[in-house]
């Protein structure tokens, strides 16, 4: 998966180090957290680097202050970021609806941890990902992203900032303590060569700036506190001058289109990656760091002579459900393992529409799924 | 005719929520007033409230300005003035926004000394969702979630304030608007974490339960309860049950968390990066 080249900068870095050494790349300027394993080293990093570059670092009193610290420098003018686990990412979620209703770009790092409650502190799991889609109440749309090396964690910390700076929205990075905490040799880009997205400004005088009316791609351009364009945010539904409303138009509008902004731009968002599919029989569809337990038991398998490839997931949400119903039209079964009593698999099901069988593996011990079971249990499936 | 207040309101926001009678206008204007008097410049204002009848005000002004969630308006606030330390951060909170949910939040502002104004409107009461009692109830005064009587002891959020490390500590009343006024214009002029509790009538919930219901009957309650500071010093204990101080309790000078964070930068970039 590392296509590593030689004479570049590459160091070797703790997952959690990358994704601070990501968030520099794509241009972070401030981080309010509050510790928790296994995510503390994000925060750590932080504290050290942002004021080296002018960048803000605050400690706060718990995570639903962190989030609002974080959205609250978003709207004046800061790329923010914050990371947690389990516990914490449960105080952000009121917090989280507030940046997504109000449009804030900042990206939230949950590096996952078995759960529920205190959970396992220092054990892996993929317990959150649906707590990811819905966590926070009502109807909303959300992206996250899900790395499975030190290098992706890297490369999708700066993904994620440019999401959430292009559709004005927070971004979650899915971690989980494995890749968190692993080292792996990481190839550090260029500034000159990687993309970085910035929120786009009004272009209108401040008398003609309506802070929530979307342009054609349905996001609206942001004027951050302090530039001259004076406006509100609320948490209440608004209308395009961000004040409360109670139209019933305004209100299905409003719900609406932020909802669309991210499904209606789905394609620029999905990410995946494809491994001995094209002529698979057997699919494995995986995401973080099972997905390099899957990945290797499809080398496994294919020395077998078994018809076995990978989806690797990387863009969680929104998910990539037409890649999953094209997939399950060609293979006879698709495997999902997940460090989880099975919630991925319930949208891969839906998606692939009975077309195939949809099979879950799950693990929810603490430990690490391995290619060998993975194997095992694609032995077992296809005598069935 | 153009009055003041004309110059700072958001007019497409009238007519307000407010019930006829609530002291939450008198505040705003008072805010205004004070905002005034300093000739500060509307766009380097930013005007933060949590959630409930008081944090409305926000609403109402033509500042950038912010309705958060409730109890969470200082930590917001904190991420705007760290952010950009130029702004002049103005946090408006009710009694129970301020002092309950968002009681940790206060006590940990104060703690780091943060360059904010906090202004508290203490109606005593829950007023948005109908009258429950808060933590700035009074012990045997009724709300709708103490039909017998509230036995807690209430908070003395001044009190609290200073303990906890803020720079400047005054509380004042709707029933004298001067002098909230000029409290506040100095607790926006005072570097450092600022705290103005303003006790305010809500005739509607409070009143009603406190067989008070008229908003004049609450400010004439208000006037009774309240004593100055200088007279205060000179009440025994047993005088002091059920009343409350008001004028200026603290004034101190203590460096703002976002001048210390500053020498953090300078330090960091110092040491040359390593480490
Ligand atoms: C997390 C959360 N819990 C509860 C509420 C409901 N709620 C709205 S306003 C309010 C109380 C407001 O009281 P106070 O802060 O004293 O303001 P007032 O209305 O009296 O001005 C409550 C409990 C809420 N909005 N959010
Ligand atoms: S309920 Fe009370 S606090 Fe709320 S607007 Fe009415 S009088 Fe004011
Ligand atoms: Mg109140």
């Amino acid at each position: 998966m590392n296509n590593l080249k030689k004479g570049k900068n590459i160091k070797l870095l703790q997952g959690n180090e990358a994704c601070a050494e990501g968030a520099l790349l794509a241009g972070v300027r401030f981080f309010a957290g509050y510790p928790i394993t296994p995510s503390s080293e994000i925060a750590e990093n932080m504290a050290r680097e942002l004021p080296k570059i002018g960048g803000k670092f605050i400690q706060m009193e718990d995570e639903i202050a962190s989030m609002a610290a974080v959205i609250g420098a978003s709207i004046a003018g800061l790329k923010s970021l914050t990371a947690t686990s389990g516990p914490g990412m449960c105080l952000k979620q009121e917090n989280l609806g507030f940046a997504i209703i109000n449009e804030i770009p900042c990206v939230v790092v949950n590096a996952q941890r078995g759960g529920p409650s205190t959970g396992l502190p220092t054990k892996p799991s993929q317990g959150d990902m649906m707590q990811a889609r819905w966590g926070t109440h009502g109807d909303h749309p959300i992206i996250a992203l899900a790395p499975s090396t030190v290098h992706e964690i890297l490369t999708l910390t700066i993904k994620a900032f440019n999401f959430s700076e292009k559709y004005r929205t927070p971004v979650i990075l899915l971690l989980d303590e494995v890749i968190a905490h692993m080292r792996e040799k990481v190839e550090i880009p260029a500034l000159e060569d990687i993309e970085v997205i910035n929120r786009k400004k009004p272009t209108v005088p401040p008398e003609e700036y309506l802070p929530f009316k979307p342009d054609e791609d349905g996001v609206p351009p942001m004027a951050n506190f302090g530039e001259g364009y004076r406006y509100h945010i609320t948490g209440l539904i608004h209308n395009y001058k961000g004040l409360p409303t109670s139209n019933s138009q305004e209100i299905d509008a409003f719900i609406r289109r932020l909802y669309n902004k991210i499904q209606k731009n789905a394609k620029d968002i999905i990410m995946n990656e494809k491994y001995f599919l094209d002529d698979a029989k057997i699919a494995l569809i995986a995401y973080g760091s099972v997905a390099r337990a899957a990945e290797r038991t499809v080398k496994l398998a294919r020395e077998e002579g078994l018809k076995v490839g990978l989806l690797k997931l990387l863009t969680i949400w929104p998910f990539c459900f037409e890649e999953v119903n094209k997939l399950a039209q060609q293979v006879d079964l698709i495997i999902v393992p997940e460090m989880n009593l099975g919630q991925m698999v319930l949208e891969i099901e839906r998606a692939a529409q009975g077309k195939c069988r949809v099979v879950p593996y799950n693990r929810v011990d603490g430990e690490l799924i391995n290619p060998i079971e993975i194997l095992g249990k694609i032995r077992e499936e296809i005598k069935k | 005719m153009k009055t003041v207040i004309d110059e700072y309101i958001r007019k497409a926001m009238f007519p307000n929520m407010w019930c006829p009678g609530c002291g939450n206008g008198i505040v705003l204007g008072a805010i205004i007033r004070a905002i005034d008097d300093l000739g500060w410049d509307k766009d380097e204002i930013v005007a933060v409230s949590g959630i409930g009848c008081s944090s409305r005000i926000t609403g109402y002004v033509d500042f950038c300005s912010m309705n958060t969630t409730h109890g969470r308006a200082l930590p917001f606030a904190t991420g705007i003035k760290m952010a950009n330390p130029d702004l002049k951060v103005i946090v408006v909170m009710g009694d129970g926004d301020c002092s309950a949910i968002g009681g940790n939040h206060f006590i940990h502002a104060a703690r780091r000394n943060i360059d904010l104004t906090a202004i508290i409107i203490n109606n005593m009461i829950y007023g948005m969702t109908g009258g429950q009692y808060s933590p700035l109830t009074p012990t045997g005064k009724f709300g709708s979630t103490a039909p017998y009587g509230n036995i807690d002891q209430s908070f003395d959020l001044a009190e609290l304030a200073i303990a906890a490390g803020a720079s400047y500590v005054a509380r004042g009343t709707v029933y004298n608007p001067r002098q909230s006024t000029s409290l506040i214009k100095k607790a926006l002029d005072k570097k450092g974490f600022s705290v103005v509790e303003i006790i305010s009538d809500c005739p509607v919930s409070y009143g009603k339960m406190n067989k008070m219901k008229s908003p004049v009957d609450m400010l004439k309650w208000i006037k009774d309860i309240t004593v100055s500071k200088k007279a205060w010093d000179g009440l025994s204990p047993d005088e002091k049950r059920g009343k409350y101080a008001i004028g200026e309790f603290l004034s101190k000078d203590r460096p703002d968390y976002t001048e210390l964070y500053e020498e953090i930068i300078k330090k960091a970039q110092e040491s040359g990066g390593n480490k």
